[in-house]
């Protein structure tokens, strides 16, 4: 099952010193569906993302992604094996342009024909996203959070990512600018087949797009079914979601 | 007046060396966070090379260009051999290494080279310029000095500005955390960054010993000046090290012209005090002061 995966997260123990945030968490994200990993604060969620990019080293446990484990690889090496992370927070580089931040997105794109490769893929993030066109040459840091959001995700897309882990894209955004977001998200399962483990606070909103949902209580998997199968447990909304 | 322009452009051809350590400075900084005490110390090694392959060759571009190269292999070699070993760790293990390396690089060209003092040539005349009748207080080694710093300061804004290197080192600068989930290996740019300043300061050394003789410890108050000049600069600021550098040389060139040259150590703690107390953060940086 783990071979069909296009992610899979197996048994895996993480933190940051002191007892272990992640307790043995297992999941398994398939091909061109969009996983939800909810939870209170302190479940883990951003943990977990953050130990499958590499940020953290798991001290036990597989992450395979394409059959590849990637567990205790650093985060370039993650990134370069098709794993794009979009962190807490944004991680837009205010310092330079928007442009300058996507060229990072598709450094990733070598090879022969790499140049051409990167030029193309800059030309069709600019036409996908018009309002990154007409501010390409302003910095990053004077976008909206919303424009920050879209940069940060098209950015991440001109990896050419296997796997997209976004982390609260919702945070700080006005409700309008969510929905936004997350229909984003599900036109690029839909329309690119990428693979998505989205973490969301907004678990509401992240249900209805996702295909499955996880939810973390204390760095254990405390429930794995459908999204729709989710929102229909009244009792695990209220007790774990908080809606 | 005459004086003063006298002054004013030596000054220039001066600040431009401390320019050089500070651009050095500055490029480690931004990308490690760590303040390179034995830059000068660096400089002084290259140096002593680029002699050795002087006297040896008779040709002063071959030992100009080995200084260059052994810098650039002495500063990537530090970063991975040493400094990488402390780069994740606290502030305070960066200082203690970095002023281990200083130490370490002084006794060690005073075991190889001796401690006496020796005369290093320039790459042009050191014969002043006149305009007329004019003497403008500069010669074609200070043109050339000030030129040098400049292209190298001016090659180093276009490897940022316009090529993938460039971006991955500011980037890498800017937020590693993120560089490095955009596959940029860091390791590796971090290296390139202090072979860089191993690079920027092997040229500094070179412009500066024929005024200075080389010894070991003969770049030590050159690291003071440069360093000052990084910090007028803000530290983060490869223009602001260039342009911090300049004022810097003018104003001591112009105290030790006017008032006696016993008075420069003074008025350069003066000048680092003085910005220190006016903007703390430089005059380059963006980066806002924290009240603690």
């Amino acid at each position: 099952m783990t071979d069909a995966a296009a992610l899979a997260v197996q048994d895996v123990v993480a933190g940051y010193g002191g007892a272990p945030v992640l307790d043995g968490v297992s999941i398994l994200v398939e091909p061109a569906t969009i996983t939800a990993v909810l939870g209170a604060n302190g479940a883990g969620k951003t943990t977990l993302l953050r130990t499958i990019s590499g940020l953290v080293r798991p001290r036990q446990g597989r992450i395979t992604v394409g059959g590849a484990n990637l567990a205790r690889k650093p985060p370039e090496a993650v990134a370069r094996a098709g794993v794009a992370h979009v962190p807490e927070g944004q991680g837009v580089i205010t310092e330079l342009t928007v442009e300058e931040n996507l060229r990072l997105g598709a450094l990733l794109r070598t090879g022969r024909k790499g140049r051409a490769s990167r030029a193309a893929a800059l030309a069709e993030s600019y036409q996908r996203f018009g309002v990154l066109a007409k501010r390409r040459h302003r910095a990053a840091g004077t976008l909206s959070g919303g424009e920050r959001q879209i940069l940060v995700i098209a950015r991440a897309l001109l990896a050419a990512p296997r796997v997209l882990l976004l982390d609260e894209p919702s945070l700080g955004l006005a409700p309008m600018v969510v929905a936004q977001v997350m229909d984003l998200v599900r036109q690029l399962r839909d329309d690119s087949g990428l693979t998505v483990l989205l973490v969301e606070q907004n678990a509401r909103s992240a249900l209805r797009i996702a295909d499955r949902g996880v939810v973390l209580n204390l760095g254990k998997v405390v429930a794995d079914a459908d999204a729709a199968e989710l929102l229909a447990d009244v009792g695990l909304r209220r007790h774990y979601l908080g809606f | 007046m005459q004086e003063f322009v006298e002054f004013t452009l030596g000054g220039v051809a001066f600040g431009m060396i401390y320019a050089a350590i500070g651009l050095s400075l500055v490029l480690i900084w931004r990308g490690t966070r760590i303040l390179n005490y034995s830059q000068g110390a660096m400089a002084m090694f290259t140096t002593y090379v680029a002699l050795i392959v002087i006297n040896h060759t008779g040709n002063y571009w071959e030992g100009f260009a080995v200084a260059l190269a052994s810098g650039l292999v002495l500063g990537a070699a530090l970063e991975w051999v040493v400094v990488r070993r402390i780069e994740d760790k606290p502030p305070l293990n960066a200082v203690i290494v970095t002023i281990g390396l200083l130490i370490f690089l002084e006794g060690l060209a005073g075991i190889i080279y001796g401690g006496q003092y020796r005369s290093f040539p320039p790459a042009f005349s050191i014969v002043g310029l006149t305009l007329g009748s004019t003497a403008l207080g500069i010669s074609r080694n200070d043109e050339f000095t000030a030129g040098a710093v400049l292209a190298a300061a001016l090659g180093l804004a276009a490897l940022f500005r316009y090529t993938s290197v460039g971006l991955r080192l500011r980037a890498t600068a800017f937020n590693a955390d993120v560089a490095r989930l955009l596959g940029v290996r860091i390791g590796r740019v971090l290296t390139l960054g202090w072979a860089l300043a191993g690079l920027i300061g092997a040229l500094a050394g070179v412009l500066v010993t024929p005024s200075t003789f080389l010894y070991p410890n003969s770049m030590d108050s050159i690291f003071v000046l440069g360093f000052t000049a990084a910090v007028i600069g803000g530290l983060e600021s490869p223009v602001g090290a260039v342009v911090g550098g300049i004022v810097l040389g003018v104003v001591l060139n112009l105290a030790g012209g006017y008032l006696g040259s016993d008075l420069v150590p003074i008025f350069g703690l003066a000048v680092l005090a003085l910005v220190l107390m006016v903007r703390p953060s430089g005059l380059f940086s963006t980066t806002a002061v924290r009240q603690v």
